[in-house]
């Protein structure tokens, strides 16, 4: 089998997973809207919450990935783990760009505004910054080990740069909440909305999963196919 | 070790000697500082905002923009008849070029921020000499921080299509740390507080040095390897 049939195969084994996690999805906000009480002091807006945090877990997921993927790169120089980078940086996009819009939304009728520079909010937005740097980078460079070689240093760099934003925001105050969850002290998060959370995180893991062995799949066959090209006209 | 620095030594002294001659980058940004210093007091209502309160961010925002300017420089020189092929060609270990590139930024960042300086304590009317040691500690350690991870980026930005508007895009979001802490070190003694008060962004400060001046150093030679 050639690598572009085994993307392909890849790939048509994947899309009915994409389904999948959006009908889970489509569960999970069944479950928050109908089974989940409302939280006592923000009424509604508190289900944004189900879909806020797992987002945002996954975001940093995708960045562990992202920066962890990019150090293997620079050691062993497999094309595939730079694709895998680059997949991973995507996919991570779209999900910090979910939380970005969706805290706002809650911000609002629960803070009063749309937008604070608190810590969190602010280290999320200079993570899609610089993931957003990542991209444009990739995409500004053409000579395809070249590419992966930047994007790996700029992948390096990201990672160790998050806990120094992390820091020099937290020195200002904050006015998130505080986690419910993973606090000394066990969780305050009542059981039935926790059960929701999890249930949610778990659906998000798994669509952030799929995503990114889809789009890993496709970007083996973009390479396979360019390859080939490159092959022909050659011959 | 003596051969690192013999070497780093030598391509800072080039980079060192070639601005010298022309002066043309550092000139502009001179210029450029002093129109950025100048154009900031208008940025401020007089009768809300004092500029005492405005003089710290824009202090950092002016050493920033400038300093970009000569990073941009850095390596746009050694793509000029592909004189960095010449240089990578030498027996020069990568490492002496990184230190010697820096080195190199580091006198002309250092060289634009000492003639901002004077004029900045005029425009905005800050008494700078009182508290001149620790400042310049704290310009020293940002400038440190921002010119070593803007060197790397650079090498890397020059190479792109993008070419020189790469550079903010890969920047700035590294400039966050080093400049949110220089700011707030500058405020504090600009207010007149002790500097103890701030020892936790001083060590926020020499943290980031440390741990992206290693960082550039190891990663610089996948930057260049052809």
């Amino acid at each position: 089998m050639t690598p572009a049939e085994r993307a392909q195969r890849t790939l048509r084994r994947t899309a009915p997973w994409i389904a999948v996690s959006l009908l889970l999805m489509a569960a999970v906000y069944v479950r928050a809207l109908a089974f989940t009480p409302p939280e006592a002091a923000q009424g509604l807006a508190q289900k944004i919450f189900y879909v806020h945090v797992p987002s945002a877990w996954v975001a940093f997921l995708a960045f562990g990935i992202v920066g962890s993927v990019s150090l293997a790169y620079l050691v062993r120089k497999d094309p595939r783990l730079d694709l895998l980078a680059a997949a991973a940086a995507e996919v991570g996009m779209v999900f910090t760009t979910v939380v970005l819009v969706t805290g706002p939304i809650w911000g609002k009728p629960v803070w009063g505004t749309w937008w604070t520079w608190d810590a969190r909010l602010t280290l999320t937005l200079f993570l899609w910054f610089v993931v957003l740097a990542y991209l444009v980078l990739r995409g500004a460079v053409q000579e395809p080990e070249r590419r992966a070689r930047y994007a790996a240093v700029l992948g390096i760099l990201g990672s160790l740069l998050v806990p120094f934003i992390y820091v020099s925001v937290y020195l200002f105050r904050t006015v998130h909440p505080m986690p419910v969850v993973l606090r000394a002290g066990g969780p305050t998060l009542p059981g039935s909305m926790r059960v929701t959370l999890f249930f949610s995180l778990a659906v998000f893991t798994l669509f952030f999963a799929v995503l990114l062995r889809y789009r890993f799949a496709l970007a083996r066959l973009a390479e396979a196919r360019a390859r080939a090209a490159a092959e022909r006209a050659d011959a | 070790m003596r051969d690192l620095v013999r070497v780093a030594w030598a391509i800072a002294a080039k980079d060192v000697l070639l601005e010298f001659r022309s002066r043309t980058a550092f000139a502009s940004a001179l210029v450029f500082t002093a129109l950025v210093l100048a154009i900031l007091n208008f940025a401020r209502d007089p009768t809300a905002v004092s500029a005492h309160s405005l003089a710290p961010g824009a202090l950092w925002i002016t050493f920033t923009f400038a300093g970009m300017l000569g990073l941009n420089r850095a390596f746009g020189l050694e793509r000029e008849n592909r004189a960095l092929d010449g240089l990578l060609l030498s027996p020069a270990s990568r490492t002496a070029v990184y230190v010697g590139k820096v080195a190199a930024n580091l006198v002309f960042v250092g060289a634009v921020e000492a003639v901002a300086l004077p004029l900045f304590a005029l425009f905005f009317n800050v008494p700078v000499v009182p508290v001149l040691g620790p400042l310049v500690l704290v310009i020293a350690l940002a400038t440190l921080g921002f010119v070593a991870v803007g060197t790397l980026m650079s090498s890397m930005a020059v190479n792109t299509r993008l070419a020189e508007l790469m550079l903010p895009v890969l920047l700035l979001p590294f400039l966050v740390p080093p400049v949110t802490a220089a700011v707030q070190l500058t405020a504090h003694l600009f207010a007149g507080r002790p500097f103890s008060a701030a020892f936790g962004w001083l060590r926020l400060l020499l943290g980031y040095d440390v741990i992206f001046v290693a960082a550039c150093i190891l990663l610089f030679e996948s930057t260049i390897e052809e």
